[in-house]
């Protein structure tokens, strides 16, 4: 049995693409090249697969293989191996000389065999009818078993992967918004920002409060230019905003997330929003 | 051409996956030498089912296919848990079990 012509130079030309693929994929430092070999081997496979008169398997390579499996390798190693290329230090001693020894040698046992031991009937026709229904009568009815144990292994595999990529995580509990707030506010940061200092008489520490002189003025020195809640248009209401800051600073000591805070409240006001955002 | 020449490529391709398994460190390319060497049985699978006349062959080519999508899920999923325990891919660096 020989092939035809056009066979023959499809082969001659997928063949050695598909081995240079296999090549550059073993022998790239970089692993995401070493995939975009391997697409380019299964592509040429496909091919070939193609030309041996199985349609339906070529095109199941090129979807399945190259458009799957293959994406979900590059997936894997976008996240996982992308800059990990492989070190150059060989842990047992001579083991790549050992590796391609042994390769070449296994490569040329394998050759021989093929070579030496497979006959090639003189004339075989192609299988009766069309590719793709005859495999189809073939999975569902003598394969049909093997076909339903294959969907039981693909169901288990995908509750495998589940498991182990969920594996520890579900264990942590989730805190609520809430429960954050309340962690906050009774942590390290209960007495976060500065008490103001001695001489100054202040009736709250947040640097949104003005500092009161002792005849009961707003000391200018106090005012942070920066921060809207004291522009100098509200000095007027200095009094009043003593008396909120005072209030305020009650509540904070109560360590209740209240949202109901007043505008000036510059603390605590901040820290509810930063815990919600 | 004859047929036969199929099976040598398959037989070189299934070879440099072996070498490639032996070679590399890095664990996925491990297993996308893994990979190429299902790839080589497929198509001789595929070559034996042409020679043969008989489609058998390629609906067990398709069964390989089937099961290397599965391994090939299980076994990316236990390197990513394996990446996410010990920071590295690599397969010298998971040598807990070794003394």
């Amino acid at each position: 049995m020989t092939t035809s012509t056009g066979e023959a130079v499809a082969f001659w030309i997928l063949g050695p693409i598909g081995l240079a693929g296999g090549l550059g994929m073993v022998f790239s430092r970089n692993a995401v090249h070493s995939a975009l070999w391997l697409v380019l081997t299964m592509l040429s496979l496909g091919g070939l697969y193609m030309v041996q008169s199985a349609p339906f398997l070529g095109f199941t390579q090129i979807i399945v293989y190259t458009g799957a499996i293959m994406m979900l390798f590059v997936f894997v190693l976008m996240m996982v191996g992308r800059d990990a290329s492989d070190s150059v230090v060989e842990v047992l001693r001579g083991q790549r000389v050992a590796a391609a020894v042994l390769g070449i040698g296994f490569a040329a046992l394998l050759l021989g065999a093929v070579a030496n031991s497979v006959v090639v009937p003189l004339a075989v026709g192609p299988a009766p009818g069309s590719n793709v229904g005859s495999l189809g009568l073939l999975i569902y009815q003598r394969y049909l078993l093997a076909f339903e144990l294959t969907s039981a292994l693909i169901i288990t595999g995908a509750l495998g992967a589940m498991v182990y990529t969920f594996a520890g995580r579900a264990k942590a509990k989730v805190i609520t918004q809430r429960e954050r707030v309340t962690q906050r506010l009774q942590g390290p940061l209960e007495k976060f920002g500065s008490r103001s200092g001695p001489g100054v008489f202040a009736t709250g520490d947040s640097v949104a409060t003005p500092a009161l002189l002792p005849d009961g003025s707003v000391a200018p020195e106090s005012l942070s230019a920066i921060i809207e809640a004291t522009a100098r248009e509200r000095l007027g209401h200095a009094t009043e905003l003593a008396h909120a800051g005072d209030e305020h600073d009650r509540h904070a000591r109560d360590h209740e997330p209240h949202h109901e805070s007043h505008q000036e409240s510059g603390r605590p006001q901040s820290e509810i929003q930063g815990s919600q955002a | 051409m004859s047929p036969t020449n199929y099976l040598l490529l398959s037989a070189l391709l299934f070879s440099i996956g072996t070498v490639g398994v032996l070679v590399r460190r890095n664990a996925i390319v491990v297993f996308m030498c893994i990979e190429l060497m299902l790839n080589a049985v497929n198509l001789s699978l595929v070559t034996f089912a042409r020679i043969n006349g008989s489609l058998d062959g390629q609906v067990m080519a398709f069964f390989v296919m089937v099961v290397a999508a599965a391994e090939v899920v299980v076994g990316l999923s236990i390197i990513m848990s394996i990446f996410r325990a010990r920071r590295t891919a690599s397969v010298d660096d998971a040598n807990l079990l070794k003394y």
